[in-house]
């Protein structure tokens, strides 16, 4: 579903990310671990597509299309999602406008009729039980005066309305405590199908309690240093990052 | 004969009129006034942002009256909400009763002259031509000194206005350049409600220059609502004046929507002269090609405990031009003022320009005044957001502007208004 081929990217000149591998497949579930500065939250915005980033080598295909072709709203038309570190407040703009045109772009692009009001509140609805989300949130301004476990349940609640293939959250247990964490985790679980693999960007391991990866690989400056399975995120919870910066560090000296 | 002298003369002959004594009188020092002053430059403090010599260098036709536009005519520019409005229409300058339309018992409403001469002469002498006090240049003088055929509106105590009251100041450009000045003064009594829009038709691609100065009273406990509306197309001009004195208790709620014209200058003055008064300013230029939008505000806080607050907001692109000047006045026996003022601007293109300039002067020492302004772009940040959802950069910035002016439109308390203005919004938002 994802390919990336030593992905070279930086911001204003410095190279962040200096040579990515990764493959991930549809269904699979992958944690981009790493200490701060490794260049995990980078990787999500290169490949979401935000604008400030350069890339200056190599290349992303995505279901057979060269993502770094494509605007952000085309990547989001072809079903990759960010979930944002720190999603954006919009005063004015209520959520339930944004995510209802939001939906209806998406469908446009997919060749789709746009969704009537009674099956965008239907489809609404659904998708609000199973992120237990308060419908007043919705009809208030987009984010604004939301607390830190709203925002976030805020980001799965829209990647559950525009059914992505490729979910990437980063950093989304970033400032929650452990219940708003267990809630977001269990709606990405929830909505989490067979076709649809997710990206998993997070300084530490408590998430993957609750979203359990196939893969677990660690960034370290720029470079993907280690990979394994779920157990790699346990290793380092115990040892922390220290253990992965010294063997890297001994190879790269060697 | 230039329109300098061709104003003079009107004066001159105005002079003679007799229609009772406060407007008489009010005529004279105007016309001394403006003698002494003339019509203001840019080396006029007040007026270095907006230029009006190119418009008085031009040639009007001075004889129209109120009679050059049909009821057909008018009816294409009603604004939405009209069947259940009060309507004052004034034709080139010139109230037309016969155009207007009445339905509110609690609104007495008749030429000033008439007003002068009878049972309101003490409200006219007392209140008619304030605004000079505040706006000492020759433009105002001029209306003043050539006020003919203005209205008054009289709300009666305790009324709660439910029909709002629209004025229409409508110019006939369609064979010459008209030149327009009405004038009128509005007086909410006691512990009265009422709502106006006030909007600027110009009929026909000639020029038109509408010089107008409203004044309104509201007395103790009366409340006020007032919108104005400035849509008029580019070869129209105008400088308009909304003058509110406010009695104890008095509340005004004022939103200001410039979207269309060539030069537009708004004097928009709060005059608190009694204890626990109450203001809201809210304004919001969105302008594009060569429009110019100038606002000033005047608070003038002259008791204590009076609350003021305002908010301008801009959105410019091509090379249109916005002004925001706003002045706070606190003084000595003012204690308790609480004044606040904010000015936020979004330039879309390198070619539009904001002149923003806040002037607090503060003779009391127990008071909380704060203003602040911005000037910047679209927020990359909110931009990335919605295209990462799936919208399109067009439709992104269209509903980041949007959301930009939301804060606005909804103080406009009129269901219809604000959905009418709602839609220009989006309208033009679609078309950029």
């Amino acid at each position: 579903m994802l390919s990336i081929k030593n992905l070279h990217a930086g911001i204003e000149g410095n190279e962040i990310l200096k040579g990515i591998n990764l493959d991930v497949k549809a269904g699979e579930i992958h944690a981009i671990m790493g200490p701060n500065g490794s260049g995990k939250s980078t990787l999500a915005s290169v490949l979401a597509g935000r604008p400030e980033y350069e890339v200056t080598e190599g290349s992303v295909t995505f279901l057979g299309k060269d993502l770094l072709e494509l605007s952000p709203e085309k990547r989001a038309g072809e079903g990759l999602f960010l979930g944002f570190q720190y999603p954006v407040e919009i005063a004015g703009l209520s959520t339930i406008n944004f995510i209802k045109t939001a939906v209806n772009e998406v469908r446009k692009y997919r060749g789709e009729e746009p969704l009537d009001s009674v099956s965008f509140l239907k489809m609404m609805k659904e998708k609000m039980a199973l992120m237990n989300m308060d419908k007043a949130l919705l009809n208030r301004a987009l984010n604004e005066g939301f607390s830190g476990g709203e925002k976030k349940r805020n980001e799965v609640f829209q990647m559950a309305m525009l059914e992505p293939k490729l979910s990437i959250l980063d950093e989304t247990d970033s400032g929650l405590d452990i219940d708003a964490i267990r809630i977001v985790a269990n709606g990405v679980n929830k909505i989490k199908k067979e076709d649809h693999a997710v990206l998993v960007v997070t300084h530490y391991q408590r998430l993957l309690d609750f979203i359990v990866p196939d893969f677990v690989h660690v960034l370290y400056k720029g470079r993907i240093v280690k990979s394994g399975g779920k157990e790699l995120a346990l290793e380092l919870e115990e040892r922390g990052y220290d253990f992965i910066k010294n063997e890297y560090e001994v190879e790269a000296t060697a | 004969m230039s329109t300098i002298e061709q104003l003079n003369e009107k004066m001159e002959s105005l002079q003679q009129m007799e229609d009772g004594s406060s407007l008489k009188t009010l005529r004279h020092e105007a016309f001394s006034e403006f003698r002494k002053n003339g019509v203001p430059t840019t080396r006029h403090e007040e007026w270095k942002y907006t230029r009006l010599g190119g418009i008085m260098n031009k040639d009007y036709n001075f004889s129209l009256d109120r009679h050059s536009i049909s009821k057909e005519d008018f009816d294409a520019y009603r604004l939405p909400g009209y069947e259940e409005a009060n309507e004052l229409v004034f034709i080139n300058g010139f109230y037309s009763g016969e155009m207007s339309k009445i339905i509110s018992e609690e609104l007495v409403v008749m030429p000033l002259e008439r007003a002068a001469a009878g049972e309101y002469e003490n409200i006219i002498t007392t209140y008619l031509g304030h605004s000079r006090n505040y706006l000492v240049d020759g433009i105002n003088a001029m209306n003043t000194a050539l006020m003919h055929d203005g209205v008054f509106v009289f709300c009666k105590k305790n009324a709660d206005t439910k029909h709002p009251v629209y004025i229409y100041n409508i110019q006939d450009a369609r064979s010459s350049n008209v030149f327009s000045q009405p004038r009128s003064l509005i007086y909410v009594s006691q512990n009265a409600k009422m709502q106006i829009v006030e909007t600027y038709i110009t009929i026909g691609q000639s020029e038109s220059f509408t010089n107008q100065v409203m004044e309104v009273v509201t007395m103790q406990d009366a409340r006020i609502e007032y919108y104005k509306i400035q849509k008029d197309h580019v070869q129209t001009n105008a400088v308009s004046t909304t003058h509110i004195i406010q009695q104890e208790r008095g509340f005004a709620h004022a939103v200001t929507i410039s979207m269309d014209g060539g030069i537009v200058r708004n004097n928009l003055n709060f005059i608190m002269c009694a204890d626990h008064g109450e203001s809201h300013m809210y304004g919001l230029y969105f302008l594009q090609c060569n429009t110019h939008a100038d606002n000033h505000t005047i608070v003038d806080n002259i008791r204590p405990n009076c609350l003021s607050n305002q908010l301008y907001k801009g959105i410019l692109s091509g090379h249109s031009t916005g002004v925001f000047n706003g002045k706070i006045f606190v003084r000595q026996a003012a204690q308790k003022t609480n004044a606040y003022q904010s000015n936020k601007n979004i330039l879309m293109s390198d070619t539009a320009t904001v002149n923003a300039k806040p002037q607090l002067e503060i003779f009391a020492d127990d008071v909380k005044c704060s203003h602040g302004c911005t000037v910047g772009h679209l927020d990359d940040e909110g931009l990335f957001y919605l295209q990462s959802r799936g919208i399109p950069e067009t439709k992104a910035r269209a509903l980041l502007i949007h959301a930009f002016a939301m804060d606005i439109l909804e103080q406009i308390y009129l269901d219809p208004i604000r959905k009418y203005i709602d839609q220009e919004i989006s309208e033009r938002l679609e078309n950029e």
